[in-house]
């Protein structure tokens, strides 16, 4: 009874959306979509034949190196912006300004710096990651109990122990939210730059099946793509609820 | 508050001078980004030509489009659905993990569904920026005093004249978040759908432009592009300001 209830929701929702998606499979038709059963049995076949195996791994690769440099660059501005306070007064709202850009206009840029590939796509990544992880860590710090802080001060820590022993730790739950978004938007970014900046991978892959019309091979990418990451952010949302109810 | 103004506005000239000193001096390569001072001159040209007025003018418009669209179905499929239960809890797994998708991947197939044209895009732009409207006036509607629900039964109003007398002006801050999501929105969907497969708009020109490596016309439209997005944002923030500051919040 108990999962049930914890479960329902999810239940309610995945079985609707298949609802809707099949209806809208009868009423449009063959040409531009498939139905949930055909998409499905046609993505185990993708998934199982080695022949996308190496689009998968790079794509993995990519997103991994992404994050990585997202979260590290994000946090380390996040608590020197939120220890500083006039210099996280400035920058907030240039940071939050910045966020708002359609970073797909970038992209030329960092094909010119970057070049075609890996580093240009994992770029491309980082930079949707690292504002709001790096906005959230700001807000974390600053509403950090200023009694946690003195005491550092007074065991005379030096920066790095003051952000690895009372910053971090007490910013924990906030900092996991921001990861979290962070997390969504890198991957999200990983694959729009390999829609656009690059030669392998699921997002070239998916440009490539658009040129083809390949109906299953849309369906397919958009079905995998969208399952990984909404598995990926709710293990986070559930690390982040966690964390959240201990404080 | 006037200190940091000028402090920001310092930052942003420094780092401007310092970008157009490495394009002077050669290390950031001519083929890479030409100095700061040629691409404000080259965006007064390509205004001023006015080549380029239908793709921005149909770019603004579709952007306009999906954030109408994008904030009037948010707010009232926000206030529909605020008291029922069992929707709330089928769609919160939707909303927590919604921004993870890549909807842009969707973009072909809308293409197919409803042609090649505006309307994909406007659909993209607004199924990025629906959902933030709806969180955030949720969020808002959940913070609703019982007292005001109390006081408008006690005045025996409908539910719509509840929700459009009461409810909603009282959520507006939390509103003004989730509009000011759908600005930003709007404007990526609708950039970002040109930019994979579209015959017009700033997307579509910037990606020409770079195929063809026309530097002097890629960077200004690009420039372009931050000017209107970080504008659009400023102004916003201000209004947001003005409405907090009535409230008593900021």
């Amino acid at each position: 009874m108990n999962i049930w209830l914890r479960w329902r929701g999810a239940v309610i929702l995945i079985t609707s959306l298949l609802i809707v998606w099949q209806a809208l499979y009868w009423f449009v038709g063959d040409i531009a979509l498939r139905s949930p059963l055909q998409t499905f049995r046609f993505t185990s076949g993708f998934i199982s034949s080695q022949r996308y195996w190496p689009d998968f791994y790079e794509t993995f690769i990519a997103c991994t190196l992404a994050v990585l440099i997202a979260t590290s660059v994000g946090l380390a501005t996040g608590l020197v912006l939120g220890f500083a306070r006039i210099a996280g007064q400035v920058f907030e709202p240039m940071l939050v300004a910045i966020y708002s850009i359609p970073k797909l206009t970038l992209y030329p840029i960092l094909l010119l710096v970057f070049g075609l590939g890996m580093s240009a796509k994992v770029a491309f990544g980082a930079i949707h990651g690292i504002i709001p992880i790096a906005l959230f860590t700001i807000n974390a710090v600053r509403n950090i109990r200023p009694v946690l802080i003195k005491t550092g001060r007074v065991l005379k820590y030096s920066p790095a122990q003051m952000a690895w022993r009372i910053l971090i730790p007490a910013a924990l739950p906030e900092i996991v939210t921001g990861l979290r978004i962070g997390f969504s938007l890198t991957l999200v970014g990983t694959l729009l730059g390999e829609m656009f900046a690059s030669q392998r991978g699921l997002g070239n892959l998916l440009m490539r099946a658009i040129g083809l019309h390949n109906v299953d091979l849309i369906m397919t990418i958009a079905l995998v793509v969208t399952v990984v990451a909404a598995v990926g952010s709710s293990l986070l949302l559930a690390v982040d609820r966690r964390l959240h109810a201990r404080t | 508050m006037r200190h940091l103004t000028l402090l920001r506005i310092l930052v942003v000239v420094a780092a401007v001078l310092v970008i157009e000193g490495l394009c002077r001096i050669g290390v950031i390569g001519r083929f890479t980004m030409q100095p700061p001072s040629e691409i404000i001159r080259d965006l007064y040209r390509v205004l001023a030509s006015g080549k380029f007025n239908a793709a921005i003018a149909s770019t603004l418009m579709n952007s306009a489009v999906a954030f109408v669209l994008s904030v009037t179905v948010g707010i009232s499929l926000a206030a529909a659905i605020h008291r029922r239960r069992i929707v709330r809890e089928a769609l919160d797994p939707l909303f927590a993990t919604y921004y993870a998708i890549p909807v842009l991947a969707f973009y072909p197939l809308l293409i197919m569904l409803l042609g090649v044209g505006d309307a994909p895009k406007i659909m993209i732009a607004f199924m990025l920026g629906v959902i933030a409207v709806i969180v955030n006036t949720l969020n808002g509607l959940d913070r609703v005093p019982k007292v005001l629900v109390k006081t408008a039964r006690v005045l025996q109003m409908s539910p719509v004249e509840t929700a459009v007398r009461v409810t909603l002006p009282f959520a507006t801050p939390y509103m003004l978040t989730g509009i000011k999501f759908a600005v930003a929105y709007s404007l990526i969907g609708i950039i970002g759908s040109e930019f994979i497969l579209s015959s017009n708009g700033i997307g579509f020109e910037i990606s020409f432009s770079y195929n063809n490596y026309n530097n002097s016309v890629m960077y200004p439209l690009i420039l372009l592009v931050l000017i209107i997005a970080i504008a659009l944002n400023i102004l916003l923030s201000y209004w947001e300001k003005i409405i907090l500051s009535r409230r008593g919040l900021a």
